[in-house]
């Protein structure tokens, strides 16, 4: 997924693996200097139109006239309220979307950082009834207990799947660190990580 | 506005004057009454309760009640399964309703591992009436006497027939309008029969949890709902002498509100909330408040007397100061905890809505029925006109026990004539909640010199007295607690107490084992007075691979490999931990891996018990390894998940955990005995590894060993 066709404005949706992400960490937060890119999309690519996002395929008319993040605008004006706030300050990881296939954290993005770009929540990653494979790896480890750090844990490890298929241990701790879970579940993440890159590199491929 | 006459809480009608059946249509219901001696009283036959009830539906359905709620510890799927049990039914004809006051019995609150052997036991006994019930008018359908029928997966047949000539639960109840009580005689089935309970499951809800479907309160939306925010004091101990709303109010669709201390905000949306919220212009007076430098002469200096503290206790048995002064090995010692937060994931969220004068408050919390308590004094309302529902809840850890963010919110709402959801940041979840208490506790041991312990005098100093008990057979013992003042709020925690006296109580017997030359493991076994606890220790130590060690390490290592081992006794709950540690030639701690044995008597969902040790386990590596709130004159000085350092992946060492299931015991809690004695095997590891003895929470505060 190249970075330069979302700033020509061409939408690409991305579902689970097939969504490759670039060289970016997908820790990544977006910095200032892609916010005034961003900026300069939302108000000069397509004048006089409204900004809008593309959140799980579909486009969503929004107003950028005041300072605010994507995890509110995803939660608060779309309805999409299995993104999570847990921190305000990107120490958690439970506002995780993917934005072009990477995994972000939606607490720290300008909502106008994310105009022209392709978002994914945990609302978008299953298709129809056919949960994505880390969905349904989480189900078999019983990776969660009260749950909600999990939409978060599931966007990063989709995000790092995309990038890296077959992640040892040691990368998927490093990969994941930025994710709280405060119920202590670790252990059984990373073992539904596991099974969810088996799954999708067993007999199916990739979904 | 609609008047919510006949609208009655089920706790607050008698058993059958309740409209179980307007709700969920005909069938039978079958309810174990309330036991109530007081609201605080413990009665004979354990802690007060509301009873159970359960509803057998036309659909097939059993629709089961409880007041305890789900905040992630899986009790939702646990207290299912024994329904499922106790009524032959799939688990997915079992729902059950838990933590909403207008239909569920009345609950003290989930604390204190209560909710297996509490609602438990109340549900599966309602159970058992239930299917005693289901036989014989199953019996009289078919034709036979009631010991000729048989029940499973919601059918009714009579024996040596075909189980699909028989008849389903639902034809069975077909037409019924019946409530009987649970007779005093019903037993339900032993764990020794189980064949629903105790097998691996997958929780209830999980579709929902990964999907992001479940909605917890922060989740909850209703029309024309605002966005609420509270003006909370700039330090502890500061009075609000002015305050200014006019600026708040001018602000387009903004509520501002005053109530004696209570101030707040609502509007229409979160940053509009927050520009009201500064808007307002008040003035506060502070007071000087004790700081973390020199706490524990503070806490010392600063008994809390006259209150009338429950968690307390006074032990005695025979004569600890004789014993103390003859004895020929003796050790006095202090440890101390720290304060330490929740941090639950979903910080505390209300969303609180009126229909004319009955207020509903949608609540992540552990005690709905007594937030409806605090709802109706604070807001002059009879509870009839209350309604508390607890959704489902992104954990607790014994911090969401207060009710007055609901009654800001019901104030507000009301005010505005809108519904008003608060959710706190995470700065005010650090500073608006309450703590763990931090404890200062003295030991004073004596022994004999082949190692007999003597004497034991243990006094526990704020935390309270869970696990404050010992295990070991000591024949003059003196254990006693007193509460303090405390300068930072605190309160209820996951396992806070047994949390500070399993860590002074297990580093002290490794001391003491050090000190005449015994192994740890063998030392325990030799003293300890519980056969059950004795079961887990030999268990863990095997599975560690443990080595006997008579002689004490060196001191002034600086670095080097160690093994600890500790074990604990709370809530009916026994295990053992065991823990191996580097500490690395730049002091850092790394822990290589844990083993942790627990005994809760029957097991009945394996898998989520399970979780519950890893997680409690981790949760428990955080408070042991680093985890300390600062504090300086009224302020957090740490209020944020940057500041604050809470395990993550990375200090998750590999757990092998080890459940004995005791199916000839009754079930006991598993949400706080898991993490007890974690700390001290660390603690015991870091000793082996270094000589070096840490008696204070947190061991290793930046990583390092000091």
């Amino acid at each position: 997924m190249a970075k330069g066709s979302s700033q020509s404005g061409t939408v690409i949706t991305l579902t689970g693996f097939a969504s490759a992400g670039g060289p970016r960490s997908h820790l990544a937060v977006v910095g200032p200097r892609s916010l005034a890119s961003m900026s300069s999309i939302a108000s000069t690519e397509r004048p006089g139109a409204k900004p809008s996002l593309r959140v799980n395929g579909t486009d969503h008319p929004i107003s950028l006239d005041r300072d605010r993040s994507l995890l509110y605008v995803l939660r608060e004006e779309l309805g999409l309220t299995g993104t999570k706030y847990g921190c305000g300050e990107g120490e958690c990881g439970a506002c995780k979307v993917l934005v072009d296939g990477v995994a972000v954290r939606s607490c720290k993005t300008p909502v106008g950082e994310a105009v022209g770009r392709s978002i994914v929540t945990i609302e978008g990653l299953a298709q129809g009834d056919r949960l994505h494979p880390v969905q349904q790896a989480f189900i078999d480890a019983g990776a969660f207990q009260c749950g909600f750090c999990t939409p978060g844990m599931i966007m990063a490890a989709v995000s790092l799947l995309s990038r890296s298929p077959r992640p040892p241990e040691d990368e998927i701790r490093a990969a994941m660190d930025g994710n709280v879970c405060r119920c202590g579940g670790y252990l059984r993440i990373i073992d539904a990580v596991q099974k969810a890159s088996s799954l999708s590199h067993g007999a199916g491929g990739t979904p | 506005m609609s008047s919510p006459r006949g609208v009655r809480p089920f706790d607050l009608q008698s058993p059958t004057e309740r409209a179980y059946f307007d709700r969920w249509g005909s069938g039978l219901v079958v309810v174990l009454p309330a036991q109530r001696p007081g609201p605080t009283e413990w009665g004979r036959g354990g802690p007060p309760h509301g009873g159970a009830w359960i509803h057998l539906g036309e659909d097939g359905k059993a629709r089961a009640f409880t007041g305890k709620v789900e905040v992630g510890q899986g009790t939702r799927t646990a207290l299912s399964l024994l329904v499922a049990e106790e009524l032959r039914l799939p688990l997915s004809l079992v729902e059950l309703t838990m933590g909403d006051t207008d239909v569920c019995p009345w609950d003290m609150g989930t604390f204190g591992s209560r909710s297996m052997p509490d609602a438990g036991e109340h549900l599966r006994t309602t159970g058992a009436a239930a299917r005693s019930l289901l036989l014989e008018i199953a019996a009289k359908n078919l034709g036979v006497a009631p010991g000729k029928v048989q029940l499973f997966d919601g059918r009714a047949w009579a024996n040596g027939t075909d189980a699909s000539r028989g008849v389903s639960y639902g034809d069975l109840v077909k037409g019924l309008r019946r409530v009987e009580m649970v007779p005093p005689t019903t037993r339900p089935t032993p764990p020794s029969d189980w064949k629903r309970a105790g097998q691996p499951t997958t929780d209830l809800g999980a579709h929902d949890v990964v999907t992001g479907a479940r909605q917890y309160t922060s989740d909850l939306h209703l029309p024309g709902m605002l966005f609420g925010r509270i003006l909370f004091p700039p330090s502890y101990g500061a009075k609000l002498r002015s305050v200014d709303l006019a600026r708040a109010r001018a602000l387009p669709g903004v509520t501002a509100v005053q109530e004696g201390d209570f101030v707040g905000v609502a509007a229409p949306d979160l940053p509009m909330a927050r520009t009201a919220l500064q808007a307002l212009r008040a003035e506060w007076e502070t007071v000087p408040q004790p700081s973390e430098k020199n706490i524990v002469e503070y806490l010392r200096q600063h008994p809390a007397e006259g209150e009338d503290f429950w968690d307390v206790i006074h032990h005695e048995a025979g004569n600890v100061g004789t014993a103390l002064a003859s004895a020929p090995v003796s050790l006095h010692e202090t440890y101390t905890t720290a304060y330490i937060a929740h941090v639950p994931l979903e910080t505390h969220a209300v969303l609180a809505s009126w229909e004319g004068e009955r207020l509903t408050v949608w609540m992540g919390a552990q005690t709905p029925f007594r937030a409806r308590d605090t709802l109706s004094e604070a807001l002059g309302l009879h509870p009839s006109n209350v309604r508390v529902v607890v959704p489902p809840t992104g954990s607790g850890f014994g911090g969401k026990h207060a009710g007055e963010l609901a009654v800001g919110a019901a104030r507000l709402a009301k005010a505005a004539g809108h519904p008003v959801r608060i959710t706190y940041t995470r700065e005010e979840e650090f500073t608006q909640a309450y703590f763990r208490p931090m404890a200062v506790i003295d030991i004073r041991s004596g022994a004999e010199r082949d190692g007999g312990i003597t004497a034991w005098e243990f006094h526990d100093l704020n935390a309270g007295s869970a696990a404050a008990r010992i295990p070991y057979r000591v024949a003059n013992q003196k254990i006693d607690n007193q509460p303090a003042d405390s300068p930072l709020p605190q309160g209820s925690y996951r396992a806070l107490a047994a949390t500070a006296n399993n860590f002074a109580r297990e580093s002290h017997m490794d001391e003491l084992a050090a000190r005449v030359g015994a192994d740890p493991v063998e030392y325990r076994l030799r003293h300890l007075a519980d056969d059950r606890l004795a079961a887990v220790l030999r268990a863990v130590s095997e599975r560690a691979g443990w080595v006997a060690r008579t002689v004490p390490p060196t001191t002034g290592q600086r670095h080097g490999r160690g093994r600890g081992i500790a074990v604990g006794l709370e809530k009916g709950g026994r295990v053992a931990t065991f823990v191996e540690v580097q500490v690395h030639e730049d002091r850092r701690l790394e822990v290589l891996r844990i083993v942790t044995g627990f005994e809760c008597g029957a097991i009945v969902h394996p898998s989520n018990l399970r979780s519950q040790v890893e997680g409690g386990t981790i949760m428990a590596l955080g408070g042991a390894l680093f985890e300390a709130i600062h504090f300086e004159n009224g302020h957090i000085l740490n209020p944020k998940l940057s500041e604050y350092r809470v395990p993550r992946f990375r200090d998750a060492p590999p757990i092998d955990v080890l459940l004995l299931d005791r199916r000839d015991l009754p079930s006991q809690g598993a949400g706080e005995a898991p993490l007890i004695a974690v700390a001290p095997a660390l603690a015991n590891a870091i000793y082996d590894a270094t000589g070096q003895r840490l008696r204070s929470l947190p061991l290793v505060p930046d990583g390092t060993v000091p």
